[in-house]
């Protein structure tokens, strides 16, 4: 419906300030017509190495210091500079506002797409999805950060660049089982945090000192008392467990623990999403983009320009090519987006079967429920359609190390469908991929040993770091640190032990 | 409502920079390891330049928890041309099944370094980290060039910036006091005054007014003082006091006879490379001769010195003599820090190494702060060394000798002669 002579957001190759204005408001008025629901944004101008810096930094402007990012800095660095990668074209924070970066390199019909694909399509994902919902808040991580950062400097002024990255080292072995899964987190909050944390570094070291109270226990109290583990429940958060229980850490030592734990567990929702939300973005800048050409106010040359860089962005290589890594999560996540769309408004028998909820409703119903409720693992399981999986040509190999060969167990048919998409599914379980390491037993009464255990799943062993990151753990614990490893049938094996004496050294 | 957009390109750009420190102090062990290893492989000519460095990559990882190869995997893959359900399939070698991380564990043998470039002064720091020429002590006015900006009280002028307050509201508050002090004590007596005239029971009004106008006049004048003055403006006052500054020179004396092949040649003239780089970089003002010689010796300038070819017999002595000249000549020994640097593969005319001993014990030594030699040879100890091993008794701290016998041996060495010392 285009009118009089409607003017043309995309002028030029180059980028003005008023031409982003132009197109965010354009791109706005469209995304409304469809009924987005998003955060403010802010946009941000920034250059190659201001992105690198972000890189470093997971994509968050402040952050504490660490050697990692600076040697994740120098990975980059190094890489781009020799031309083996090129750089995101945007980065986009989940906080409210809602901030996305534009590389002032990119041109405008790159801004364009940068702009539909962050500040609208990741946006609304972020401000719907109930993961992000429960447990991230978007109106306080930032200044969460920052108190993070103050904190962190203070005590490096305090106590020592050394002690602090040390500790701050064995965290970050710690951190990726450092989240809750299950439990929902409480919201972060920088006003809150300050007040809190005085009391509650007081409160803590008291708790820690009651569990650890060494007064000799009367002789008629009988011993079987150590038939009780201690946690009576195995505990899945690892450093959570460390910042409640760690007999000989300081009060400072606990905070910035629990400082590491949150932050992990900000980031923990879009690693747990990581198909819809890249999916749902490309969906909604392909989407948005196009509208507007219908509209007349995308040239033909900077159409084609965006989506020649779209489809690189989807282009999924098959199994055999040079350039695969695995699949695409851009390309699925656009691809099963799409398709929800093709079922509800013009589904095929095969379809009416396979999703009788979903065929022939409103599309944006649909969209929304799907976005709003689900996390890659669940949405695939949910969603991924017989038609998309013989698109994608989808198989499924079985590698078993008993074996001496691997043996395909499923592909495109009528007999690997369900076979195959819980294959899919599974593989985007986050549980599965960790290893389940939970906090088995404190040797309260003893010599206070901590042992963890380690569930196998599948018969898949550790990878050899268990070993360096045990000693993270011993040197956070205090007192010696044990891994054991419960197998499939039961059987429990001792893998691995560090003793630490740390008592003489005073402080970690 | 329109969007807000944050021009940000003109904002810090190294937000990085502290991690980056932090990494290259964290693994300097490594790092500085790998530096040696990278000079050892240099030419000459960039010897100063930054520097792509690789540490082991084992070194610096970050240990998790991960699964490692092995058990029961199931991989979706795209793309299927030829499979049907129940193939076999030989396990493709090296990387389990299409793996799709490229992650190598710890375990894996053949990890990549970790490769990352150093910047030229990230490079030269590394490098020169810890090293002082020694015994830098003779500091003396004569060349004056280095001030120190301290503080010397106040002034009544100065820039606004420079404006101490507490000294001129101090001054001002003073002010305030004396010229308003007698207007204070008047102001007082009148009102004692028209106190005790207003007590008189039939008041005396025309008094009364007077007073009462003669207290408005008092305090109108009290009123008039101002709070503070141009006169009470106080400055804080800075003066630049010259600084004693350590005058220093070093002489590089070097061997380029003809028993001095290339490669050896070559190895003297990096040292020499190391040592100069390290003057320039580490000391502002320092004075450097360069000396060569075969049989007899010359005072050449620094691009002769490291480029020429020139060749032929050997006698040291000459150039000790020619050092010694020049020392006293031009470096008076009150005054300045005298370092001298020889290089030579230590074979000398037979008859000569006496010569060059006592030059050097009677002499040289007596003016110097600190003289090492270096004696480039990857077999037994020629002449010159042993005469020179004489020379060491009792004299730790000013006279060193080290040898090295192939180009990895050059920074060692250089790092042990010129570490930092306690003093």
């Amino acid at each position: 419906m285009s009118r009089k002579k409607s003017k043309r957001m995309i002028e030029g190759s180059d980028w003005t300030l008023e031409g982003l204005e132009l197109a965010d408001a354009e791109i706005a008025r469209v995304a409304r017509s469809y009924g987005l629901d998003c955060y403010r944004h802010q946009l941000e101008i920034i250059t190659a190495e201001q992105m690198m810096d972000a890189y470093a930094a997971i994509g968050m402007p402040v952050y504490y210091h660490h050697w990692s990012f600076g040697k994740h800095f120098l990975e980059t660095d190094s890489r781009y500079k020799r031309g083996q990668m090129g750089l995101a074209y945007e980065i986009v924070i989940n906080s409210d506002p809602c901030i996305a970066y534009l590389m002032e390199e990119n041109t405008m019909a790159m801004q364009a797409l940068v702009i539909a694909h962050a500040a609208y399509g990741h946006n609304s994902f972020f401000k719907g999805n109930h993961l992000f919902k429960q447990w991230t808040s978007a109106d306080a991580i930032i200044d969460y950060l920052v108190f993070a950062r103050n904190y962190l400097s203070d005590c490096e002024e305090r106590y020592g660049i050394e002690a602090v990255e040390q500790l701050l080292d064995a965290c970050h072995a710690l951190s990726n089982l450092g989240v809750d899964r299950y439990k929902r987190a409480p919201p972060l909050s920088l006003v809150k945090e300050k007040l809190r944390q005085q009391e509650r570094a007081e409160y803590l070291q008291a708790q820690v000192n009651e569990l650890w109270k060494t007064l000799p226990q009367r002789e008629n109290v009988a011993a079987p008392v150590s038939e009780k583990r201690f946690p009576e429940e195995p505990e899945e958060n690892l450093l959570y467990f460390v910042e409640k229980h760690a007999p000989l850490l300081e009060p400072w030592q606990r905070e910035v623990v629990r400082i590491v734990r949150k932050i992990g567990q900000y980031f923990y929702p879009q690693r747990q999403t990581q198909v819809m939300n890249e999916g749902w973005a490309t969906y909604w800048h392909y989407t948005l983009l196009n509208t507007l050409y219908d509209e007349g106010r995308v040239s033909d040359g900077a159409m084609l320009e965006i989506l020649q860089s779209h489809t690189n962005v989807v282009y999924q290589p098959p199994y055999n090519s040079n350039w695969y890594s695995g699949i695409n999560p851009y390309a699925l996540g656009f691809a099963l987006w799409r398709d929800i769309r093709r079922i509800s408004e013009a589904p095929d028998d095969e379809d009416r079967s396979w999703f009788p909820d979903l065929a022939g409703k409103d599309w944006r119903e649909n969209f929304e429920f799907a976005m709003h409720n689900f996390k890659d693992e669940s949405f695939i399981a949910q969603f991924l359609s017989p038609r998309l999986m013989r698109e994608f040509r989808l198989f499924s190999v079985l590698d078993d190390d008993s074996q001496s060969r691997l043996r395909v167990d499923a592909i495109h048919d009528e007999r690997g469908y369900r076979e195959l998409r819980q294959k899919l599914a599974e593989q985007y379980n986050l549980g599965n991929s960790d290893p389940n390491i939970q906090v088995w037993n404190v040797d309260v009464h003893g010599d206070r040993s901590l042992t963890l255990r380690h569930f196998v799943h599948q018969r898949r062993p550790l990878s050899a770091q268990h070993e360096a990151v045990l000693e993270h753990l011993a040197r956070l614990w205090g007192f010696a640190v044990r891994l054991e490893q419960q197998d499939a049938s039961g059987k429990v094996r001792l893998l691995a032990e560090k003793k630490t004496e740390k008592r003489r050294q005073g402080g970690i | 409502m329109t969007v807000r957009i944050v021009d940000r390109r003109q904002d810090s750009r190294n937000k990085s920079s502290v991690n980056r420190g932090r990494f290259l102090r964290r693994f300097k062990g490594q790092i500085r390891k790998a530096v040696a290893d990278a000079i050892a492989r240099r030419g000459i000519r960039d010897l100063e330049n930054g520097e792509k460095i690789g540490i082991p990559a084992g070194d610096i990882s970050e240990p998790q928890f991960h699964h490692g190869r092995g058990g029961m995997r199931d991989t979706v893959h795209p793309g299927n041309d030829r499979f049907s359900t129940g193939d076999q399939i030989e396990r493709p070698s090296g990387g389990g099944a299409g793996q799709g991380k490229g992650k190598a564990s710890k375990d894996g043998e053949g990890l990549d370094d970790f490769v990352f470039t150093l910047t030229r002064d990230e490079f030269l720091d590394i490098f020169f980290e810890e090293l002082a020429l020694p015994n830098l002590v003779k500091r003396q006015l004569a060349r004056i060039d280095e001030y120190k900006r301290v503080r010397a009280g106040y002034t009544q002028t100065g820039v606004p910036t420079n404006i101490s307050i507490v000294r001129t509201m101090r001054g001002a508050a003073g002010r305030r006091i004396a010229i308003g002090g007698p207007y204070s004590r008047e102001l007082r007596q009148l009102q004692a005054e028209l106190e005790s005239v207003l007590d008189e029971v039939p008041a005396n009004e025309d008094e009364v007014r007077r007073l009462q106008h003669e207290i408005e006049v008092l305090k109108a004048k009290r009123q008039a003082i101002p709070f503070v003055d141009p006169f009470d403006l106080r400055f804080s006052n800075r003066i630049r006091v010259p600084q004693p500054s350590t005058q220093a020179v070093m002489f590089c004396v070097m061997d380029v006879s003809g028993s001095m092949d290339e490669a050896k040649k070559q190895m003297a003239k990096r040292f020499f490379m190391l040592l100069y780089l390290f003057l320039n970089r580490n000391y502002e003002k320092i004075e450097v001769v360069f000396i060569r010689h075969h049989t007899a010796a010359e005072e050449v300038d620094e691009d002769a010195f490291f480029h020429s070819r020139e060749t032929g017999g050997t006698i040291v002595s000459s150039a000790l003599k020619l050092l010694r000249d020049v020392i006293v000549a031009r470096y008076a020994s009150s005054l300045w820090n005298i370092y001298v640097a020889q290089a030579s593969d230590g074979d000398n005319w037979n008859e000569d190494s006496p010569v060059c001993r006592e030059l050097l014990s009677e002499s040289i030594l007596p003016l110097v702060q600190y003289f090492a030699y270096v004696e480039i040879t990857d077999g037994e100890p020629q002449n010159l060394w042993e005469e020179y091993s004489k020379l060491q008794a009792g004299r730790d701290g000013l006279f060193a000798i080290q040898r090295i016998a192939q180009a990895g041996d050059i920074y060692p060495v250089f790092r042990e002669l010129f570490r930092r010392r306690m003093t």
